[in-house]
C-alpha cells in the first residue's frame, strides 16, 4: 500500500512536469515514436496484405515472412538497430529516435499484414464474380467491394499493431531514447519503485487509450451494413 | 500399433541401461559435496554491469576456481543498488567494489577521504554492521571521469572542470541513470563546482551508448570510468578534477563474513594475492583489450593471472 502511496505522490509532485523529464513530453515522445512506426507500417504492410488477398497468391509465404517480425525479440531488435541507424543515417542518428523506430516498424508489420490478407482473402467470391460479371475492373473490385468489406478485421489489425507498439516503445530507454520507458529504466537502476510504476501505469493507461481511440474510429469508419451483418453472424 | 508390442522393452532396457550412469552421477556429485564442503566452500561472485567489472569478476572466479574452488558466476547484475543488497542479502558471496563509492553508498553520512588507507578504515567500519568485509584493496584506482570531445574542448577552451562552471548551462550532460541522485557525479558537480547542466541524458555507465553519444553530439560532456582505454583511443579530454570531487576509489574485493567464516584464511589468502598487482596502469590494458579489441574478458583475465604468475 505504501508503494500506491509513493506512486499517487510521485503524480502529484510538480517537479514531474518541468523539464526534459516532464510527463507531459515523455508522453509526446512515447506517442511520435509509437505514431511514426504504426504509420510506416501499416504503409508497407497494408498495400502488400490487400494485393496478395486481392490475388490469393504467395500470401502463405508473406505472412510466415512477416511473422519474422513478431520472432525477434524485440530487445534485441533494438539493440542490432543501434548499429543500423548509425550506418544508414550516420553516427548522431545511432541512438535516441531512429534505433527505436527501426525496431518498432518490424513489430508493426505483421498483425496489419495478416489481417489485411485475411481479410480481403475471405471476402466472398459471390460477391467478386458478381462485381467482375457486372464489368466493374480489378482494382475497382478491390476499392468498392472488398476494402469496405474487409474493412473491420484491416482495422483490428493496426489497432493491435498499435497496442503492441506503444507497449513495446518503452525499450527506447536502453538506447538513450526518451518516451516513458525512461521512468521505469531509470527507476529501475535508481530503485525508485514509485517512478517505475508511474512509468509502467503511464504506459498501460497510452495503450488502454489507443485500444479505445481505435475501437470508436472502428465503429465510425465501417459501413452501417457490415456491422448490421456482423452482428448477425 | 507399431510402437506398442516392442515398446515397452524398450523403455526398460533405457532405463536399465541408464542406471550405471545415474548412480555414478549421484556418487559423483556427493563426492564433490563432500569435497569441496569442508575448506573450500562454493562460492557465488557477483558484478555491476559494465565492462571492467566483468574483468575483475572474472580476474576472483578463475583465481579461486585455479585453486579449486567451485564458483557460480552472477555477473552484469546492474548497478550498486542491486548488487550490494544481493550480496547482504546471501544471492552473492563476494563483489569487487570501488572504496569511496561504496562507503557514499553504506553510509550518506560519511565522507570518504583522498587517502584511500582512511577510506578504507571509515569504510569497513560502515560494514560490519552489515556483515560485510573488505579484503586488500588494489592500488588501481577507478573514478568517475567527466570527459569532453577535442573539438568541445578547444571551442569553450576546457581543461579542468571549474573551466564547466560558467559553460554547463548550454551543454548536456550523459552517464548512467542514477547520476543526477550521486555524490560523485551530477549533485556533487552542482554542490562543489556550481556547474548546472542545461538537461541530463541517462545512458549508460560508462559504456558505449556513453561513448557514441559523445561522437554523435547527442551530450556534450560524458561521465566515463578514468581506467577506461576508450578515453584515448577517441581522443577525448578528461576534464582535470581540480577541486578534487572524486575520492580514494581503489579497488577492493567485499566479501559476506558468513562467507569468510567459512572458507577461512585460505581463501583471503587467495584473493589478497590479486591487489599488489592490479595497478591503474594494468587496469586499463584490461579494459582496453575487452572495450576497444573486443576480446572475451575470461580470456583477458586468465591471460593476466598467468602473466603475474598467480596462476598455471
Amino acid at each position: 500500500m505504501t508503494l500506491l502511496a509513493d506512486v499517487v505522490r510521485w503524480f502529484a509532485d510538480p517537479a514531474h512536469y518541468h523539464g526534459s523529464d516532464a510527463v507531459q513530453t515523455r508522453i509526446l515522445e512515447h506517442v511520435e515514436v509509437s505514431g511514426l512506426a504504426v504509420l510506416v507500417g501499416v504503409l508497407i504492410a497494408l498495400p502488400v496484405g490487400m494485393y496478395l488477398g486481392h490475388t490469393g497468391r504467395f500470401g502463405f509465404v508473406a505472412v510466415n515472412v512477416a511473422n519474422i517480425g513478431r520472432a525477434i525479440p524485440s530487445l534485441a531488435a533494438i539493440a542490432l538497430a543501434i548499429p543500423i541507424a548509425g550506418t544508414l543515417l550516420g553516427v548522431a542518428n545511432g541512438l535516441g529516435f531512429w534505433p527505436t523506430f527501426l525496431a518498432l516498424v518490424p513489430l508493426a508489420i505483421p498483425p496489419v499484414l495478416t489481417n489485411a490478407y485475411v481479410a480481403v482473402r475471405g471476402v466472398d467470391s459471390d460477391v467478386t464474380e458478381a462485381a467482375r460479371g457486372m464489368g466493374l475492373g480489378e482494382a475497382g473490385i478491390l476499392r468498392v467491394i472488398e476494402v469496405p468489406l474487409a474493412l473491420p478485421l484491416i482495422l483490428a489489425g493496426i489497432r493491435t499493431a498499435a497496442v503492441n507498439v506503444v507497449a513495446t516503445a518503452t525499450l527506447g530507454a536502453l538506447v538513450a531514447f526518451g518516451g516513458l520507458g525512461r521512468y521505469i529504466v531509470d527507476g529501475l537502476a535508481l530503485q525508485e519503485y514509485d517512478r517505475l510504476f508511474a512509468g509502467a501505469l503511464l504506459v498501460a493507461l497510452l495503450a488502454i487509450a489507443v485500444e479505445v481511440a481505435f475501437g470508436t474510429f472502428e465503429r465510425a469508419a465501417v459501413s452501417p451494413g457490415i456491422r448490421v451483418q456482423q452482428g448477425a453472424l | 500399433m507399431r510402437c506398442g508390442p516392442e515398446g515397452v522393452p524398450q523403455l526398460k532396457r533405457a532405463i536399465r541401461v541408464a542406471i550405471p550412469f545415474i548412480v555414478a552421477a549421484l556418487v559423483a556429485s556427493a563426492c564433490g559435496g563432500a569435497g569441496t564442503g569442508g575448506t573450500k566452500p562454493a562460492v557465488t561472485i557477483g558484478s555491476t554491469n559494465f565492462s571492467e567489472q566483468l574483468v575483475l569478476g572474472e580476474l576472483y572466479s578463475q583465481i579461486l576456481e585455479a585453486n579449486g574452488y567451485t564458483v557460480t558466476r552472477k555477473f552484469n547484475l546492474g548497478a550498486r543498488e542491486i548488487v550490494f543488497p544481493a550480496l547482504q542479502s546471501g544471492q552473492i558471496d563476494m563483489e569487487a567494489d570501488y572504496l569511496a563509492t561504496l562507503l557514499a553508498f553504506v553510509d550518506k553520512t560519511a565522507t570518504g577521504s583522498t587517502d584511500p588507507k582512511q577510506t578504507l578504515v571509515t569504510l569497513q567500519k560502515a560494514l560490519t554492521s552489515k556483515g560485510v568485509t573488505v579484503l586488500d584493496y588494489a592500488p588501481a584506482v577507478d573514478q568517475n571521469g567527466f570527459v569532453v570531445t577535442k573539438a568541445t574542448a578547444d571551442r569553450l577552451k576546457l581543461v579542468k572542470l571549474s573551466d564547466l562552471a560558467p559553460v554547463g548551462n548550454q551543454l548536456v550532460l550523459g552517464g548512467p541513470a542514477e547520476c543526477p541522485n550521486r555524490e560523485f557525479c551530477a549533485l556533487g558537480l552542482k554542490t562543489k563546482y556550481g556547474i548546472t547542466f542545461k538537461d541530463f541524458k541517462a545512458l549508460d555507465t560508462g559504456g558505449p551508448l556513453t561513448v557514441q553519444a559523445l561522437v554523435g553530439g547527442q551530450i556534450d560532456v560524458g561521465l566515463l570510468f578514468t581506467s577506461d582505454a576508450t578515453i584515448a583511443v577517441r581522443g577525448f579530454v578528461l576534464l582535470d578534477d581540480d577541486k578534487q570531487l572524486q575520492l580514494s576509489d581503489n579497488i577492493a574485493p567485499v566479501v559476506r563474513n558468513d562467507y569468510l567464516t567459512k572458507a577461512g584464511d585460505d581463501f583471503k589468502k587467495i584473493i589478497n594475492s590479486i591487489a599488489p598487482k592490479l595497478t591503474t596502469a594494468e587496469l586499463t590494458g584490461m579494459n582496453k583489450l575487452v572495450e576497444v579489441d573486443k576480446q572475451d574478458p575470461k580470456d583477458v583475465a586468465k591471460a593476466w593471472l598467468k602473466k603475474q604468475g598467480l596462476i598455471k
